[in-house]
């Protein structure tokens, strides 16, 4: 935050500021200033607000055709499909963009943990990011009920099913999520509630998630604290608008893609089948983006312990900062680090392909070996790591390296200068 | 605060936050139970099924209380299978003579009781349903006997009306 006391130039802008400071924000957030070295994996924050607010308009705009009923809820979106104008394209769009936005969500989260931005001061905002992508999940999965077709209803047998397995209660909570006996009209209707609701609560939370994030100020590539303003940072606007602008525009040629070329093939054909409750597909499987989870689910031969290590997998990461023990955020001065951080991302990658197949055989076997090593990365490598590893000396600026360690004082002067 | 001794403002905070938590209570429990099954869903509770066409060997597959209900009519061979198990190599023991009280007839809910999977006729390795979703395996009288579902496939309440009609619920 700039130190000095924003006043609108204009005389009614000070009338309404005096009353109202949305100006002084306008100008904190156009000042803010950021590390001059973020590079490309820090644009998804922006790219996650793009897809947030394209899935809210999408979304609405749906809401407009489609009728939340067993009866009519799978001919409705072949409706929307075949007669409402562009109704094709804003169906698509929304469809894919969950799918991009949990694209987007990952690469920014294994940023999060490649540059260890979760650590202190920045715990607040690594939790509410967590609750974030919950949410994310809970939207999705809702969201894939509401066409009625048999990956939505058996989807939704199964998912809801998870809260059988929590002892005396279980059944109860399951029918009463239901309201009846089983999947049916009063679940559709109450899941179309809930899925209209969920965005506009993750909004409230993507305010508190950079709120939070004004607070301490962006972690940077080399994991340092920096003083702001300084020659270590660019105010947001323009030099961060440009850059992440440019990378949602690169973001949205693969959107674009999907919706135009490929717009079901992260889909399911079975879900063009309106919903049967006497026939289950032969494969149920969920959408790509909860395959790694879903492999923990079914590596697990017990049901509530199952279910356990599926809702821990999520769950673990919100207790990350304080497993991970090393003081040294970012990955590139952690040699040991950085190694175990590319095995668990081939981990979850394996997870999820293992999801997508039969459990049986050596795919179960594998998926066993996957879940027991995610766990084994967060509650055992991480703790330990930390206490043990040798890192590299940190640089004392983002500045020192490039310079060779005596940065020029007149260059530095002059772009102080300018900031001010 | 500790070393305090209550006082009259103390027990008035008590009384006002313990009538405050049964009001807010009393707004939330309406809240929370309209989404329980309502009237109409409670009063779909029983359906009749014409049995009589049924050949021994044959399922058929109703909808009651939106779920499926199997009905089969078992040969001579999988009765004797079902009521040759011994306990012990059950997940979930249950006499074959306590879940079909006539041995031909097995009227049980086709609900895997992991996931709520349909399982599927005459498939996996002990001859009676297989569970596709996440490969449980029941043998001729509906039991578990391997994969993560925790108990047998269930038994609804139900009677014979006439020689010819069950009624399930």
């Amino acid at each position: 935050m700039s130190d000095h006391e924003y006043i609108p130039k204009s005389k009614a802008g000070k009338w309404f500021n005096d009353r109202l400071p949305l100006l002084t924000l306008a100008n904190h957030l156009t000042d803010y200033p950021t590390p001059k070295n973020l590079n490309y994996w820090w644009t998804f924050g922006g790219i996650l607000t793009f897809c947030l607010i394209t899935q809210i308009v999408t979304g609405l705009t749906l809401a407009m055709h489609y009728i939340a009923h067993a009866d009519m809820a799978f001919e409705s979106v072949e409706h929307i499909m075949r007669d409402v104008n562009y109704g094709w394209l804003i169906r698509y769009i929304h469809a894919n963009g969950a799918s991009m936005f949990f694209l987007a969500v990952y690469i920014h989260i294994f940023r999060s943990l490649f540059y260890g931005s979760y650590k202190s001061p920045r715990e607040i905002i690594w939790i509410i990011g967590i609750i974030i992508y919950l949410l994310m999940m809970a939207a999705a999965f809702m969201g894939y009920v509401l066409p009625w077709g048999q990956m939505s209803f058996w989807g939704a047998t199964v998912i809801t099913n998870l809260f059988s397995a929590i002892p005396l209660v279980g059944e109860g909570i399951v029918t009463w999520l239901w309201g009846g006996y089983s999947v049916d009209n009063p679940t559709l209707t109450r899941f179309f509630t809930l899925h209209y609701l969920i965005p506009f609560l993750i909004l409230g939370l993507v305010v508190l998630h950079i709120w939070a994030l004004h607070v301490p100020g962006n972690n940077n590539p080399v994991g340092i604290d920096i003083k702001k303003p300084s020659k270590d940072t660019v105010p947001f606007h323009p030099y961060i608008v440009i850059k992440d602008g440019f990378a949602l525009l690169m973001f949205m040629i693969v959107f674009a893609f999907f919706v135009f070329y490929a717009p079901n093939i992260l889909g399911h054909a079975d879900n063009y089948i309106e919903a049967n409750p006497l026939v289950t597909p032969a494969h149920i499987v969920p959408e790509w983006y909860l395959l790694p989870f879903y492999a923990i689910l079914r590596s697990v031969p017990d049901k509530l312990l199952g279910v356990v290590a599926m809702l821990s997998a999520i769950l673990i990461l919100a207790v990350l900062p304080w497993l991970d023990t090393s003081k040294i955020r970012s990955a590139v001065f952690r040699p040991l680090y950085k190694q175990f951080y590319w095995i668990l991302v081939a981990d979850v990658l394996i997870l999820g392909y293992m999801g997508a197949m039969p459990a049986e055989g050596l795919y179960l076997l594998i998926a066993r070996v996957a879940t027991a090593y995610y766990f084994l990365h967060f509650l055992v490598i991480l703790p330990v790591l930390g206490l043990k590893e040798r890192t590299i000396p940190l640089p004392l600026s983002i500045t020192e390296p490039v310079l060779g360690g005596s940065p020029n004082m007149a260059m530095a002067k002059k772009k102080e200068s300018k900031l001010e | 605060m500790s070393d305090k001794k209550p006082e009259r403002r103390d027990f008035l905070f008590t009384a006002s936050y313990a009538v405050g938590a049964v009001g807010v209570a009393a707004v939330v429990w309406p809240l929370v139970d309209q989404m329980n099954p309502d009237a109409s869903v409670k009063a779909l509770a029983s359906t009749e099924v014409d049995v009589s066409s049924l050949k021994p060997g044959n399922t058929i597959t109703v909808l009651w209380r939106g779920k499926p209900v199997f009905i089969r009519r078992r040969t001579q061979e999988e009765i004797a299978e079902a009521r040759s198990v011994k306990m012990e190599d059950l997940i979930h023991p249950e006499k074959d003579e306590d879940r079909a009280k006539n041995p031909e007839w097995l009227v049980m809910l086709g609900v895997c009781t992991h996931l709520g999977c349909v399982p599927l006729n005459d498939k996996g390795d002990y001859d009676g349903w297989f569970c596709p979703c996440h490969g449980s395996h029941y043998d001729t009288s509906g039991r578990i006997r391997k994969g993560p579902a925790p108990w047998n496939m269930e038994v609804p309440k139900y009677e014979f009306v006439n020689a010819n009609t069950i009624k399930i619920g």
